[in-house]
Order: structure tokens, then sequence, then C-alpha cells
């Protein structure tokens, strides 16, 4: 009973952990998807992260806090097309430059705006209530007590988050947008062949701004995820390398939905068993936590290099799309 | 081709300064919004980082670390390759450095120290590079992928190096011992003083002098050696470069271990020449920063060495603003990524406009010679 109740607690925070990866990770799809290579995410986190709490304290909101968030990752990620599309700069140089810019904007905007050495001011405080709290699922309470079913039910399903949830929902959900609609063949098409969607009279231009659009939407709910529901309250950096993770979770993934959830929750689970214990053991081995945490991206490399499956990325990906002039 | 029409002064000249330019704007305005008068902030940044010996000498002791991150940077790009793992190359040279350092310091002259430091810097920093160029050149894996996990993959080998082995036993702080000081680089001051010259005390130390003896190296390298030659090739034509007989795997890899060991020096100067210990995040983004400066360098060493002057000044500048303005530090950050936004990311943005405005003014020039001289035409 003591194994199971902390295996429940691990299994729980996996899915804490891995609800922004999931998030994030179907954002960087779309990008890559249509020929865009995103580094950004992490910077895209960090600054809805930052507008969602700071709305989200200025209105006693966390739906403000959310729709603010959105926004923000929106209006970042268009930045990034109007530079990678409109002007073909390049995708790294770009991704870094917004990476850059979120980290110093939101701490020196955060300084201005609170005078809390960046950080945004607690969303949970007294009366208010700005920020997410957890969803208790319907009978959790009454089941709580049952053996195993409560445990897995109460502890483990039930208690999270909306948006953890909505993660989980997501994942269908931009499975059917990018495989079975018209926009998502497109998606998939310019950053396989943009030469051969151009002739049949589709703009790649306008593709990959609606790619990058839905990148803006989807990422926006990580960050908010993070300052709104989790922390409630915004600290500079609070995205910690999980807009990196994400992408190499997308990538362990081999640019597809479901497994890319599957390697957010594997990614997911190293985190919880990182935070849980100094060092875990593994076969009688005491593995060291830097290395549990190192695993990840471990385990990507070790992809790429063909070692273990192959992940092919999408076949024009980090090329600009430029007409043939005459 | 009308590309053929635009003079190098424009290309190099014009449209870089255009970029600044904008991005000095777009400071400016985000310095309104924090509600302080850039033009009172650009005047406290050049008298906090050119004002004072000790500020000098800040600005200098960046650029040293801005060089060799950027040359990391450029080496790589001159063979089309993206090198973003210049962060965790510096920090695992910093591990060769420290190893020296700690176990040679005192125990054998500095004069001897100091090239094994140096190689040892060198050799780490490449050996951290040569798994993802291996990666790229023979299983075709993206070298800007595995070299970005390789940074997370670096910061967690050297905590778990720093806990388990680095750190003294019992402190409490994760880092290694300091050094013997006779393992240390000297600084600036101290050689002046040498010879009874004094000036303020800083960080600056001898490495710049090395940093600025590797530039000029780099650019003996890659303009006027058999290796620097293919390097380029394999960077402009990859497919031209193969036809030529050029080994892509082989250029590949030589290109990664050059960049790996640039990035390593970096620990020459932040480690050997200043903290003298190794600690948990001593690049602080530097190596990142590289790639910006390499961008406003044009990849080119001499830019490079123009450019690390420049983000130099931006790093202490912009810390002078945190004291004058109780403005968050940060905001050299904000400054970081402008740069790199307008000369990097929308660095074509003001090209096609820039470059029709010079056609324009050159056709009518040229008719008005034409009609001035019509025997000459």
């Amino acid at each position: 009973m003591e194994l199971f109740n902390s295996i429940i607690v691990i299994l729980d925070a996996t899915l804490r952990n891995a609800t922004p990866l999931i998030f994030a990770a179907l954002a960087g799809m779309f990008s890559e998807r249509s020929g865009i290579v995103n580094i950004a995410l992490e910077g895209k986190i960090l600054i809805s992260a930052f507008f969602g709490a700071s709305a989200a304290y200025y209105f006693g909101s966390p739906w403000m806090g959310l729709l603010a968030g959105v926004l923000s990752s929106v209006v970042f990620a268009q930045l990034h097309a109007f530079a990678t599309v409109t002007h073909n700069g390049d995708h790294v140089v770009s991704g870094l430059a917004i990476n850059i810019l979120a980290a110093g904007l939101t701490a020196a905007v955060g300084n201005y705006w609170f005078s809390q050495g960046g950080n945004t001011p607690n969303l949970a405080f007294g009366d208010t209530q700005a920020r997410f709290t957890p969803i208790t699922l319907p009978f959790a309470d009454q089941l709580a007590d049952v053996p195993i079913i409560g445990g897995i039910y109460s502890e483990l399903i039930s208690g999270h988050y909306l948006l953890v949830y909505l993660a989980f929902a997501a994942v269908p959900l931009c499975w059917y947008i990018l495989f079975r609609t018209r926009f998502g063949l497109r998606v998939r098409a310019v950053g396989e062949n943009p030469h051969a969607v151009d002739t049949a009279g589709i703009s790649v231009a306008k593709t990959r701004y609606l790619a990058l659009l839905m990148t803006g939407i989807l990422v926006g709910f990580a960050g908010v995820y993070l300052s709104v529901a989790v922390t409630a309250q915004f600290s500079p950096n609070m995205s910690a390398g999980k807009g990196y993770m994400a992408l190499a979770a997308l990538i362990f993934g081999k640019w597809r939905p479901r497994t890319a959830m599957q390697a957010c929750l594997l990614f997911g689970l190293l985190e919880a068993i990182a935070i849980r214990s100094q060092g875990a053991v593994f076969l009688g081995v005491e593995v060291p936590v830097q290395l549990v945490e190192a695993t990840p991206y471990i385990l990507t490399v070790v992809l790429l290099g063909g070692f273990i499956g192959r992940s092919v990325a999408p076949k024009v990906i980090g090329e600009p799309y430029v007409k043939e002039r005459s | 081709m009308s590309q053929q029409r635009i003079p190098a002064w424009i290309t190099v000249g014009v449209i870089p300064l255009a970029n600044i330019l904008i991005a000095a704007i777009a400071a400016g305005l985000v310095f309104l919004y924090l509600n302080i008068n850039p033009i009172d902030a650009l005047q406290s940044m050049v008298s906090g980082a050119f004002g004072s010996g000790y500020g000098l000498g800040y600005t200098l002791y960046y650029m040293t670390s801005y060089i060799f991150t950027a040359l990391a940077v450029a080496v790589a790009f001159k063979c089309g390759m993206f090198n973003i793992g210049g962060e965790g190359q510096a920090y695992i040279g910093a591990l060769g450095v420290g190893l020296v350092c700690l176990g040679l310091g005192g125990h054998v002259p500095f004069i001897v120290l100091l090239p094994i430091s140096i190689i040892a810097a060198a050799v780490f920093g490449a050996l951290w590079a040569l798994i993802p160029a291996a990666l790229q050149a023979y299983r075709g894996s993206h070298i800007v992928i595995t070299t970005i996990m390789f940074n997370f993959i670096a910061a967690s080998l050297m905590n778990y190096l720093l806990v388990y082995f680095l750190k003294p036993v019992g402190t409490m702080s994760v880092e290694s011992a300091v050094f013997d000081r006779a393992s240390w680089i000297p600084q600036m001051h101290e050689v002046f003083a040498f010879f009874g010259i004094r000036i303020a005390a800083s960080p600056l130390n001898l490495s710049i002098f090395w940093a600025l003896f590797v530039a000029f190296a780099v650019w003996v390298f890659l303009w006027r050696t058999r290796w620097g030659y293919e390097i380029r090739s394999v960077g402009s034509n990859t497919s031209a470069a193969r036809y030529g007989g050029i080994s892509i795997s082989r250029v590949t890899i030589l290109t990664m271990l050059v960049a790996g060991a640039l990035a390593g020096f970096m620990a020459l100067n932040v480690v050997q020449g200043q903290a003298h210990q190794i600690k948990l995040n001593l690049v602080n983004q530097m190596g990142f920063t590289g790639i910006a400066v390499a961008l406003m360098g044009r990849n080119h060493p001499f830019g490079i060495v123009l450019a690390s002057l420049m983000f130099g000044f931006l790093t202490q500048g912009g810390s002078e603003l945190q004291f004058e303005y109780s403005v968050d530090a940060r905001i050299v950050v904000v400054l970081q990524g402008l740069v790199i936004l307008f000369s990097g990311a929308l660095q074509h943005m003001m090209k096609h406009p820039i470059e029709r405005l010079y056609l324009n003014y050159a056709r009518r020039r040229d008719a008005n010679a034409d009609d001035q001289h019509p025997a000459e035409a």
C-alpha cells in the first residue's frame, strides 16, 4: 500500500509536469510541421507566463490571465513569422532573439510594474483568487477512501487544474486538425514541399502565419499554466528550459501528437522522480539526480543519432521559402 | 543581377548600421516606457563602460569572453553549421581549466601551467563539441538540436561533478576549491603594478591578449590555410565541395573541434583569470550572447572583435543603469535581444529598401553623367 501510494503520488506529479510540455510540444508541432524551426518555445512560454500572471493580478481573474497570456504569445509567434516568413530571416536566430528578448522584457517590465525584483505579486492572497484552482471531479470525495479506485480516481485523475485536462484533450484535437482538416494538410505540405503548395495556388506565407498562430495559442496555455495555475506568481526565467524540453519531446515523439504526448509524459515522470528524491535507486544502483534530469536530453540525442528508431524532421524545416525569380 | 551593382560599403557598412539604428530606436522606446530618458541612459552607459579605469576594465573583460564564444559560432557558421553549444562547450572547457589549476596549481611554475591549461580548455571544449559533430557527420542528426541538448547535459554533468567531486568537504555552496594563487592568470592591474603603474582593479586579465591573438589566428586559419578553404567551401556550397573531393564528414568534425576549443578558451578568462574556482552557471548565457556577437561581427574575426567591444559596452554599461535608475539589471538582456532581432532575424528587412534607394540614386547619377558627356556614351 505504501508503494501504491508513492506510485500514485509520482504519477500525479507526472501529469502536472507533463502538462506545459504537452502544450508547448503541440505548439512546436504546428510550426515545425510547417517548416519553421521553433527553438523559441522557451521565450513564448515565458512571455505568456508573465502577461498571464500580470493580467490575472490586474483584473483579479485567472480567465483574463489566460486571455492575456495567449494573446501575448500569439503576438510573439507572429513576430517570429514576420521575421522568418516575410523577411526570410534565419529561423534559429529569430528563435534566439525571441528567447532573449522575452527573458529580458519580462524581468525588466515586471520590475517596473511591480517593483518585486521581476516577480508579479502573488495571485492568491486574502480574498482574491486570481489563480486557477484544482478541480474536484464528481464523486471524487466520496470515492477517496475506497482502496485502489480511490487512489487512482480521487488522487490521480481528479484534483488537477482545468488546464491539465485541456492539455490531454488538446492532443486528439491537434491530431484531428493536423491530419484530418484541409488546414492541417496544407501545414504539412508547406513543411514538405512548399513549391508544390505554391503551384496549387495556396499561399505558403499565409499557411505558415496561420501555423504560427496555432503555435502562439497553444504555447500560451503552457505559460499561463505555469504562472497562473501552478505557482500563482510569475518569477523571472520560470520557464527554466521547459520550452527546450518540449522541443526535445516533439523530436522524440517524431513530430506526431500522440507520440509527442508520450514523450512529454516520460519526461514529466523523470522530472517527478528527480524532484522527489535526491537520486533514485535503479536496479540496486544509486542514480544521481543530475543524471535523471539529463535523461530527456540524452534520450533525444540518442534518438536523433538513429540508435533507437529514426526521427525524421519535416523536409524543408529551417529553409526560408523563396519563390523562383525570373 | 542587380546585386552585383551594390557596392561593398552598402552591404557591410550602411545596412548593418541601419539595423543597429533600428535596434537602438526600439531600445529607446523601451527605455521611454520604463520612464528613463534614453539619451541620459546612453550617457550613463558610456560613462559607466568607458568613463573610469574600473568600468573600462570590466568592459574589456566581458569583451574577452565574447570574442571566444563568438569565434566559436563564427567558425562553425563558415562551415554552414549553427553552433548553439558554446554555452556547454565553455562550461566543459572550464572543467578542463579547473582540473589543471586544481591539480597543478602551486606545484609547477605558472609559465609551465599556462600552456597546459590552455590546451586543457581547448581539448575539453572540443571534446564536448565532438559528439554533436560526429552525429551530424555520420548520422545526419541536426547540429542545432544536438548542441542545445548538449548544453543541458553539460549543465547536469557539471552540477553532478561539483556536488560529488569538486566541492570541498564541509562547504555549503556548490563550487570547487579556490585554485592556488600560482595558477591564476595575472590581472591587468597586477601587471601594471609590477611596472609601478597604478590602475583601477578589475577582472581584466592577460587572457585578452590571447583572445586578440586567437582572433587573428582564426582569420589566418579560415582564409590562409587549406583547412580553412575546405571549411569555407563546404559552407558555401556543400555539393560543389563534395564534388571537389572534400570529405564533408571530416570537415564537419574538424570545424566543430575548432569551434569547441574556441568556446573552451572562454574559461581561461572567466575561471582562471577571474573567479579562480569552478562555479555553477559560470558561463552565464555568454555562449548564447556569442551568437549575437558573431552575427553583428558578420562572422569575421575583425568584425567580431569590434562587436565584442560593443557587447562588452552593453553588458558593463547596462549594469551601470541598474545603479543609476534602479531599473532591473536584465535591461541589458533586452538590449541584446533587440540587437539579435534587428541585425540577425530581421537583417533583410532594411536590405531591400536601402538597395533600392541606392539603385535609384545610381541610375539617376548615371543618367545625369550621360547627359553631360554624351560623347562618352
